[in-house]
């Protein structure tokens, strides 16, 4: 082990997690600047944000998991607490509530608890013997519907979704019974026709143009139609960085946000694409390496949740721009424009490799 | 507390834990694949069609109209031209508060309520950033106020535009025509692409008929558009082939003479030139401002046009039908020189009457107690009714109706302008199929004056003059000399006028009749000779008087005693110089009584000018 690895080491950071975030911020960087129609002012904007994210990531990872663990039930407090209020007074921002302005800056609750949902429940679970038993079930499910509902109802539904994945996803984690699972899935089957009536109408929209796009071509389905267009003609080799006229013509809506992977797949084509997905890949791999190796049954549930969360916010959104799954506000993580996931997802990372990298410590 | 000293079975959570892990990730797997499949379908399996929607998703074609020939006279007049219409257009998307904004225009220009309601009616059809216009055809005045006070109105601009325009108005507008905006008939008959630019198309005259030459090719430019439509650059560029212009035989001095003669009277006039078969002037009176067509005649105007009594649209020249009246009789006694029923110095007796054997009918001559003894000269000079019953009673009527048909007469001439009438010349066979009934030789009798069935159009007319003329060498009549490339000044292909002859046995027939036409102006008992008094060159003519009403002609009733409406139309044909003719005229004055007193005038003035205009 060199010097410079040691030096890492210490600094709590995890190189072949660090390296593909990296790798993929950059990529991000150069299609934003395409998309954003080579705003450079924008580029440095982004860059700042990612830097930040960056630095948060690195102080993260310098907490012990065991510290983490302490602090879960007054993180997600904390996080309710916020959301409470978000849901009172909050602002209104496209037409729904999700900002709280503290003044100084913003923030958005429901942000943080894609962060304390997965690491409640594993601190919550992690306490007793797993499997958990119906009782601690329970519990554990209602910690994850609360924040969720209240995150529905704003409403976000893209976000809600997430939190609710991160949650479910330390449950199955813990080894929750397939009885138990099957039972839960017929329920939701079940749930369906009364989670559509609960909905609003531009929420039904969505779901029906995701059926049929071609039911309103030019109305609400046109994002499908467009997002495909801009994929499809991308073709094997892309039309080349900055030659995407699906986006630069402003075909493509939301190109620099939600569908900036359009974007990617219009300009580097299939080729390119497979490039993003293998350093994905890698992450993921790389993550699931440090929920098996992790040293205590929260620090596993929780590096597990986290990246598990992690593939669903790649796959929903790639299922959304290539037409697959309905348009859910969801960002393609690392890439989309904006710096309130991009710091969400840097502090998941973060609590990563405090989990991978404060193992030998206690070893010692 | 009793709960925490449960035994933990940790390695057993472990295996657990990866077991779900591996779970995990084979299902993330899937999905994955899920994804990479349909990234394949779309990006490698479908991807022609993806890149050809979006190719049309950016690229648009949009023509380039093609600028419109120009129309000249034969003296270099532009008849037809194109002048940048200025309108008021208005660009939504620049503007903050509509209402005030109009509110504030509308004190500086005059803006009605009309405008105001078909303006906000585009407004919403339109694209925000498409300018939409307020006001049309704005007055100089209006331009200069509205340039002070522009920095007062951002996204409000005055447009230019071409738009036809007739410097000569109403004087020319039953030969050039006039454009209009092109209509769903319109589109019928014309190839859709090549005026996907244009917004006007020839409705009339000239400007209908020679449409496929003045309007030019279109011309297209690729542009690339964004999701909204608003152009970004310009990929490609065919231009547009301007449309060729038009040199027309009017002869826009002579056509202003024959107005200013015509003095406002209801009538026509068409002069042709013999040689070319030119047309000189045509005039249809009264007339009407072709501009106020060019973008849309208001209804209340049009009505008034269309209600008024002197039907100015009407175009006599070309579809008005006149009884010929005495015009006739300089042809109908050709006839007789040519098919032997007559010589020139055989003597008819005019007792003033004339009636056929066995019958009771009396034809009386215009002028009561007659000529006396008679010749073919004299009948045509002093326009002898009698001799011409009795000679059209010879002929009969199937060598009159063969004969006038072979001049043109009663037939259309095939001026290159639409809308001509027939006239009629009358058979045996045209009135049994027509009447049911057989042909009266009374009716030839009366046939041979000009009057009954017989009707032609004032062009017809004055082709056959000029055939006569030219000693029977027949040019078809038409408007258009010569047809011009705007850029390389390259005559292109006109074909050649038709030329026919009216085949006559002897050519010595022609002599009697022309001068007998010049003596009918020149000699010291011609009906016109007053109006030929004094000329500087001979010329030749012919009165006619068609009756309108059946009344028994007696010098005493010329007509004036009776309603304008009733009155006898008053003609005149003629041509000029007689030995070298280089113009000739049909005159027709609606009720204008005699034809040496309305008619003839008109024409000596056209010759007077003509002549000496063109440096005689």
């Amino acid at each position: 082990m060199n010097a410079q690895q040691d030096l890492l080491q210490r600094l709590h950071m995890d190189v072949p997690l660090l390296f593909p975030v990296i790798l993929i911020c950059g990529i991000g960087l150069v299609v934003l600047y395409s998309a954003a129609g080579q705003d450079t002012d924008l580029i440095v904007r982004q860059g700042i944000r990612i830097a930040v994210a960056l630095a948060l990531m690195f102080l993260v990872a310098q907490i012990p998991p065991d510290q983490i663990a302490r602090w879960s039930p007054w993180f997600y407090g904390l996080g309710v607490g916020m959301l409470a209020l978000v849901l009172a007074v909050g602002d209104v921002g496209k037409g729904a509530q999700r900002w709280l302005d503290l003044g100084l800056f913003q923030i958005q609750p429901s942000e943080i608890m894609k962060i304390a949902v997965p690491m409640v429940v594993a601190w919550y679970l992690a306490d007793k013997s797993l499997p958990p038993g119906l009782l601690r079930l329970i519990v554990a499910s209602l910690l994850i519907i609360i924040p969720v509902v209240m995150i529905a109802r704003q409403p976000n539904l893209g976000t809600a979704v997430l939190v609710g994945a991160a949650g479910v996803a330390v449950l199955f984690l813990s080894g929750v019974r397939w009885r138990v699972i099957a039972g839960v899935c017929l329920l939701t089957a079940l749930c369906i026709p009364l989670i559509w009536y609960l909905m609003h109408d531009y929420q039904r929209v969505r779901v029906l143009n995701f059926l049929d796009p071609q039911q309103d071509p030019l109305g609400a389905g046109w994002n499908i139609i467009q997002s495909n267009i801009a994929v499809g003609s991308g073709g094997l080799y892309g039309k080349g960085w900055l030659n995407g006229t699906q986006s630069h013509l402003e075909f493509l809506p939301e190109r620099s946000t939600d569908f900036v992977f359009a974007v990617y797949c219009e300009e580097f084509g299939f080729m390119g694409v497979s490039l993003l997905l293998s350093l994905y890949a890698f992450v993921i791999i790389r993550g699931l390496y440090i929920a098996l190796h992790a040293q205590n049954t929260f620090g596993r549930l929780l590096a597990g949740g986290l990246i598990l969360t992690f593939f669903v916010y790649i796959f929903v959104n790639m299922g959304m721009v290539t037409g697959q799954l309905p348009v859910v506000g969801i960002p393609l993580p690392l890439i989309s424009f904006g710096g309130t996931s991009l710091v969400t997802l840097m502090v998941a990372f973060g609590i990563l490799m405090a989990i991978h990298t404060h193992r030998r410590l206690l070893s010692d | 507390m009793e709960r925490q000293l449960v035994f933990r079975d940790v390695s057993r959570e472990s295996r657990v834990f990866k077991r779900r892990i591996v779970m995990a990730g084979a299902v993330m797997a899937i999905l994955v694949l899920l994804i990479i499949a349909r990234l394949i379908d779309l990006q490698l399996i479908k991807h022609v069609h993806f890149i050809t929607l979006s190719h049309e998703n950016r690229v648009k074609v949009l023509p380039i109209p093609p600028i419109r020939g120009l129309i000249y006279s034969r003296d270099g007049i532009l008849l037809a031209d194109n002048r940048p219409a200025f309108s008021l257009e208005i660009i939504p998307e620049q503007i903050d508060g509509m209402d005030g904004t109009i509110a504030e225009l509308t004190k500086i220009i005059n803006i009605n309520v009309v405008d105001t309601q078909r303006f906000y009616k585009l407004l919403q059809k339109q694209r925000r950033f498409d300018a939409v216009p307020l006001r049309f055809r704005l007055s100089d005045e209006e331009v200069a106020r509205f340039s002070v006070n522009r920095h007062r109105f951002p996204g409000v601009e005055i447009a230019a535009r071409l738009t036809r325009y007739y410097p000569l108005g109403p004087l020319t507008a039953h030969a050039v025509g006039y454009v209009g905006r092109i209509d769903e008939n319109d589109l019928e008959r014309v190839d859709v692409s090549n005026y996907s630019g244009t917004m006007h198309i020839g409705k009339l005259g000239v400007e209908k008929a020679y449409e496929d030459v003045l309007h030019g090719r279109v011309g297209y430019q690729q542009v690339e558009v964004n999701v909204r439509g608003r152009i970004l650059r310009v990929l490609d560029r065919t231009p547009a082939l301007p449309g060729k212009d038009l040199f027309i035989s009017l002869d826009a001095s002579l056509q202003t003479t024959a107005t200013e003669a015509l003095a406002g009277r209801r009538g026509a006039i068409v002069a042709i030139e013999p040689e070319t078969g030119g047309v000189l002037a045509l005039i249809s009176s009264p007339a009407y401002d072709p501009n106020a067509f060019v973008n849309g005649i208001e209804p209340e105007s049009f009505d008034t046009l269309r209600r008024s009594p002197g039907r100015p649209l009407f175009n006599r020249a070309l579809q008005g039908n006149y009884p010929p009246g005495s015009t006739i009789k300089p042809f109908l006694a050709l006839a007789a020189l040519e098919y032997g029923v007559r010589d020139p110095d055989e003597q008819t007796w005019c007792p003033g009457w004339f009636k056929l054997k066995g019958s009771s009918l009396i034809y009386r001559d215009w002028k009561r107690g007659g000529h006396g003894n008679t010749n073919l000269p004299r009948a045509i000079i002093e326009s002898c009714d009698v001799y011409f019953y009795s000679l059209a009673n010879d002929l009969g009527i199937d060598r009159i109706t063969a004969f006038l048909n072979r001049f043109g007469l009663g037939k259309k001439t095939g001026i290159d302008i639409m809308g001509e009438a027939d006239g009629l010349i009358p058979s045996q066979d045209w009135k049994l199929k027509n009447w049911h009934l057989p042909w009266y030789p009374g009716e030839t009798v009366i046939n041979g004056i000009g009057q009954g069935f017989t009707l032609v159009t004032p062009v017809q007319l004055a082709s056959a003059t000029a055939t006569l003329s030219a000693r029977g060498r027949h040019m078809q009549p038409r408007l258009v000399m010569r047809i011009e490339d705007p850029i390389t000044f390259s005559p292109a292909e006109l074909p050649d006028a038709t030329r026919s002859w009216v085949e006559i046995i002897e050519k010595n027939h022609w002599d009697p009749i022309i001068s007998a036409m010049v003596d009918v102006v020149h000699g010291p008992t011609g009906t016109a000779r007053t109006s030929g008094r004094d000329a500087p060159y001979r010329f030749a003519g012919k009165t006619g008087t068609s009756q309108l009403v059946s009344i028994d002609h007696d010098e005493e009733n010329d007509g004036h005693e009776l309603p304008e409406d009733l009155r006898d139309h008053s003609l005149f044909i003629g041509f000029a110089p007689a030995d070298d003719p280089r113009i000739a005229v049909a005159v027709i004055v609606e009720n204008g009584g005699s034809g040496s007193a309305a008619a003839a005038p008109i024409a000596r003035k056209l010759f007077d000018h003509y002549l000496s205009g063109s440096g005689i």
